[in-house]
């Protein structure tokens, strides 16, 4: 499995240059219930498609940002750094 | 019986060989004279060796086929490393090479006689049916057939075998793999349309089959005009197979891990044997291995020759040879009207043509001595009374060329047969960003190739958006040639399936040894689909990987079954595309570890070094039992450096690490420690540290030395969404540390520094910033391993200077470094918890006896909360606890705690501590039994331990000695 992935502050590198962080999940705003907590903490939608995800430049800028890639065909449609309105 | 030499032709045009420089080198330890440019096998040709090989199974003599690398009949050791392709392999001084499976000898192997006699014993997929009863002799049998089965032996000795393979990473516009006519002029289109264009070729140098067929001037021309336009070409490089979009390409030395936007695959077809009677037999070649072994290294191929053709290459052959001075006997050729300048020139020189006929069989005792030509029906039999016997000492066949499409397939390209030419040939549409040209797409004119070679060089420009609306014009206009150019071409003819059933063995898989009849046998046995027969009767699955016999056997099953090709369809092509060795992948060993500033330090002591992650650090430095006593009655030093450090800056700083704590740091007093759990948002402990506030907006984070990089990712990680005005800086590298401790620390450190250093001063849980041994330091007063300490962070380059001034300054308390090991007992004493020896990723707080990490009523929320809420008011099923045994013997870790028989909870560290004189160690127990006195059972392979639980630590279990 081998595709670029382009890092906001570096550019393109080869994704070994990266560590994969996981897909995007929403937090829970306010105390959630039991399956709600176990959802976000266990479970993921995997989708066949895009997804949008983290990934951790971690040979090289280590910082955090974020991708959407087609996870059928691994081509990268967009990444860019966070901006506070997603994940957490 | 010495083998008399050839002697060398008149010097051809394009010869490889250097006349003027000999160079000798040994064959199965006899000497042999060849020249420079010389490959192994036209060395060995020279000298008058016909065999050079014995085949896998039956260990009949096998001799050149296709001069180029692509059969087995030529595999040799060179230097003591199997799998060398003599035919393809220059030759050295001093080269030592053998041959790989005879035995005594390969001119006379007494394991031919599986050949006359094993037939009853080795029927096609034997090992299913013979050699299996009676069962108790199946060591005696194993043995027998595995000196007999292989390919060679690898040599013992590992250091014999390195390879020392550089990985460059090669990013291009354009790879062109194959650097024939249709490579070279697709490189040279690409280059000149402003593309990065590299160019890789599997043999000694670029050219292809230009090299051999007269057109080695042309092919130098090309090669120069394209490394002109900045062409980067390789050669010898193979592209290995097609990974998502990286090539390997082995050249020499260096693995090029190509990854290119377009690719232009120009692989070109290899040329097909014919399948007849005794078609194995030494002297019988393809067409185009016979004019290569004239034309680049001046070899008579034979005396006297018979050819026998499908295709214009094999009549192209005879002339060849007839220009080399080869008799030629006659040429049998399938096709009823073979025409072109060939067929005149045969004519010319009186050459006997036979039409619509094609060889059936091969006789002779280890070499063609004759040849049976015939016509023959549609089941390959010989037409009655159409039958000649030829004498002769070579048979050059030409059974059609099969493109080389493994990489377009592995590029997820898809094959049909095409009836016409009757091979299967790529689909047109071909994946995005892959190109193909020449005779890889079923072109077989050296026009229409060297265009279709341009056309896709082309296109690969313009997919990349370089050439402008001219250049793309000049494209639409030559795509309307080629395919024009396509339609007029002349089909071969397709060659019977096999030809003489039932004279001899008809091999349809030389490398393994597969003979037509077996293939029938499978068939018969139930394996009729092309999967099931290649893994039944192992065709294609030997070292030519289907090169040879791919297309014959799936013609042959066709036959048979009485289905079309295109329904049989082929194999799965896989990489690598040819042999590759092992180390060739695996590059250099790397094996990064990271040592301390002070690590010469520690080899000096005397230090027994190990792994810790990716750090060297040392285990104990000869004694560990001195190493703690010291501790306890005198003062230590351990080298902490690889602890996490982190700085946390701003004004957002508390409030930050409020969130990511369970426990309140926001209020921690500038100057002041507090120990640390981080939690996840499952609860579950992730690290532990300490936090020490430097000043209002300054904290100084330590961590695990494992956990190090993780903690750094997950704080930024949270950082990267919060908006939040926290600067972070890891600075885990740049100082180093070292813990001071033991009764005597004090005064060893007050010896080195102005600060006041007494207990009121200097505080347990104080941190302090001051020069020590003049250098600048942060003091932190902590105590993993219970005496009282003191940690040292400072700048890495100052290690061995304030290391050396530390074991001075000790030297009247007789001061011993200590190491790991010692350091585990210690905090074993105090039960201190290491996060992932004695908890696991299940582990909370809770679990781990640290209820009061948890701070539920903070106003915040923090990682965790929900879930530990939730977990606050479920009853716990284990918990950590200390224990001792009551007989002093250890348990390893891991053990069982048993109950009732069954297993209940497990050990997670276990020491002998010579201070207590005790076996100690910590378990998760369950939660009745979590109390001072309670006895448990440990079980550790069969040996059962009693031991009492004790929840407080076993030295200093006030911390006394700690605050002192």
């Amino acid at each position: 499995m081998s595709f670029l992935l382009t890092c906001p502050c570096c550019g393109p590198r080869e994704v070994t240059d990266f560590r994969f962080g996981g897909e995007v999940v929403p937090r829970p705003t306010s105390a959630p219930g039991r399956r709600e907590l176990n959802t976000y903490n266990y479970f993921r939608r995997n989708v066949a498609g895009v997804q949008r995800e983290w990934w951790y430049h971690r040979s090289g800028c280590r910082s955090w940002f974020l991708a959407e890639r087609d996870t059928r065909t691994n081509r990268v449609l967009w990444s860019g750094l966070a901006d506070g309105a997603d994940g957490a | 019986m010495t083998p008399r030499p050839t002697d060398r032709l008149s010097p051809q045009p394009g010869e490889r060989i250097d006349r003027s420089t000999p160079i000798a080198f040994t064959f199965d330890g006899r000497p042999v004279q060849g020249l420079a440019g010389d490959t192994i096998a036209s060395a060995l040709f020279a000298s008058g060796r016909r065999v050079f090989s014995r085949s896998f199974k039956y260990h009949r003599p096998r001799g050149l086929l296709c001069c180029a690398g692509q059969c087995a009949n030529c595999l040799v050791a060179v230097d003591g490393a199997p799998g060398v392709r003599a035919c393809t392999e220059p030759v050295r001084d001093g080269m030592r090479v053998k041959h790989l499976n005879a035995f005594p000898s390969l001119d006379w192997d007494a394991m031919r006689a599986a050949d006359r006699f094993g037939a009853p014993f080795l029927p096609v997929g034997f090992y299913y049916k013979t050699f299996i009863r009676p069962r108790r002799l199946w060591p005696l049998y194993e043995k027998a057939l595995r000196g007999v089965a292989g390919l060679g032996r690898l040599d013992r000795d590992q250091h014999r075998r390195r390879w020392r393979t550089d990985y460059r990473r090669r990013h291009a516009d354009v790879l062109v793999v194959g650097a024939g006519a249709a490579g070279l002029r697709a490189a040279l289109r690409a280059a000149e349309l402003g593309a990065d264009v590299v160019l890789v070729d599997e043999g000694a140098e670029p050219g292809g089959r230009l090299l051999a067929e007269g057109g080695h001037e042309r092919a130098h021309a090309l090669v120069a005009s394209a490394r002109d336009a900045g062409v980067e070409v390789l050669a010898p490089a193979t592209a290995l197979g097609y990974f998502d979009g990286i090539v390997p390409v082995w050249h020499r030395d260096t693995l090029h891990q190509v990854r290119a936007s377009q690719h232009v695959v120009a692989t070109g077809a290899i040329e097909q044997p014919l399948v007849f009677a005794g078609n194995d037999l030494p002297g019988v070649m393809l067409a185009g291995g016979a004019r290569r072994l004239s034309a680049l290294w001046a070899l008579p191929p034979g005396e006297t020759a018979v050819v026998a053709t499908t295709t214009d290459d094999g009549l192209e052959a005879a002339v060849a040879l007839l220009d080399a001075g080869v008799r030629i006997a006659a040429v049998a050729d399938m096709r009823p009207r073979p025409g072109g300048p060939a067929v005149g020139r045969l004519e010319e020189a009186a050459i006997p043509l036979m039409r619509g006929a094609t060889v059936v069989a091969a006789e002779g005792k280890n070499a063609v001595s004759l040849v049976v030509l015939a016509r023959v029906d549609g089941n390959g039999r010989a037409l009655p009374g159409s039958e000649i016997r030829i004498p002769c000492d070579l048979l050059a066949v030409s059974g059609g060329l099969a493109p080389a499409s493994s990489l377009l397939s592995q590029a997820g390209a898809d094959g049909a047969y095409d009836a016409a030419s009757g091979c299967f040939v790529p689909v047109p549409e071909l994946p995005e960003g892959i190109h193909a040209a020449g005779a890889v797409t079923g072109l077989w004119s050296e026009e229409a190739i060297e265009l279709s070679g341009a056309v896709g060089g082309a296109a690969a420009a313009h997919a990349l958006g370089l050439g402008g609306d001219g250049a793309l014009k000049e494209l639409e206009q030559a795509r309307l040639r080629l395919s024009e150019m396509r339609g007029a071409a002349a089909p071969p003819a397709v060659p019977p399936a096999s030809a003489g059933h039932g004279r001899d063995k008809c091999f349809a898989c030389l490398c393994e040894d597969v003979t037509t009849k077996e293939i029938q046998q499978s068939i018969e046995e139930g394996f009729d689909s092309i999967e099931l027969g290649k893994r039944y009767t192992t065709v294609t699955m030997g070292p030519c990987q289907g090169r040879m016999c791919q297309l014959p056997s799936i013609r042959f099953m066709a036959g048979e079954m009485g289905q079309d090709l295109g329904v049989i369809g082929t194999t799965t092509a896989r990489p690598p595309w040819s042999t590759v060795p092992l180390g060739v992948l695996a590059g250099r060993p790397f094996e990064p570890a990271k040592r301390s500033s002070l690590h010469a330090r520690h080899r000096a002591a005397g230090a027994n070094v190990m792994w810790a992650g990716d750090w060297r650090r040392p285990y104990d430095y000869g004694d560990p039992k001195a190493e703690v006593l010291a501790v306890h009655e005198r003062v230590g030093l351990i080298d902490v450096s690889p602890l996490g450090k982190l700085l946390v800056r701003g004004p957002d700083a508390g409030a930050f690490l409020d969130r990511l704590y369970p426990n309140r740091l926001s209020n921690l007093k500038p100057g002041r420690i507090r120990y640390g759990v981080m939690a996840s948002d499952a609860g579950r402990i992730m690290d532990d540290g300490t936090v020490c506030r430097l000043d209002e907006e300054t904290f100084y984070v330590t961590t695990t030395s494992s956990g190090a990089g993780a903690v750094e990712e997950w704080f930024s990680w949270w950082l990267a969404t919060w908006e939040m005005q926290v600067h972070l800086t890891d600075v885990t590298q740049g100082l180093s540390a070292v813990n001071l401790a033991g009764p005597r620390a004090r005064d060893v450190l007050a010896s080195l520094t102005e600060l006041d250093c007494s207990n009121d001063a200097f505080a347990y849980l104080d941190g302090r910033r001051a020069h020590v041994a003049g250098v600048p330091c942060l003091m932190l007063r902590i105590g993993f391993v219970g005496e009282l300490g003191y940690e040292l962070h400072f700048p890495a380059a100052f290690g061995e200077h304030l290391w050396d001034a530390l074991l001075e300054a000790g030297r009247p308390y007789a001061i011993r470094p200590f190491g790991l090991e010692p350091q585990r007992v210690l905090r074993l004493e105090k039960l201190h918890v290491i996060v992932g020896q004695d908890t696991d990723s299940e582990s909370t707080p809770y679990g781990a006896a640290m209820p009061w990490i948890v701070k539920l009523d903070k106003e915040d929320e923090f990682i965790g909360k929900w879930a530990l809420e939730e977990a606050s008011e479920r009853a716990l099923e284990t918990t950590l606890v200390g224990f001792q045994t009551i007989d002093g013997g250890v348990p390893r870790e891991g053990a069982a705690v048993v109950i009732d028989g069954a297993p209940a909870g497990k050990v997670t560290s276990a020491r002998f501590s010579s201070q207590l004189t005790q076996a100690i160690g910590m378990a998760w127990v369950p939660a009745q039994l979590a109390q001072d006195g309670s006895r448990i059972t440990i079980v550790d392979d069969g040996r059962a331990f009693s031991a009492l639980v004790s929840t407080k630590p076993f030295h200093d279990p006030e911390g006394a000695r700690l605050r002192s």
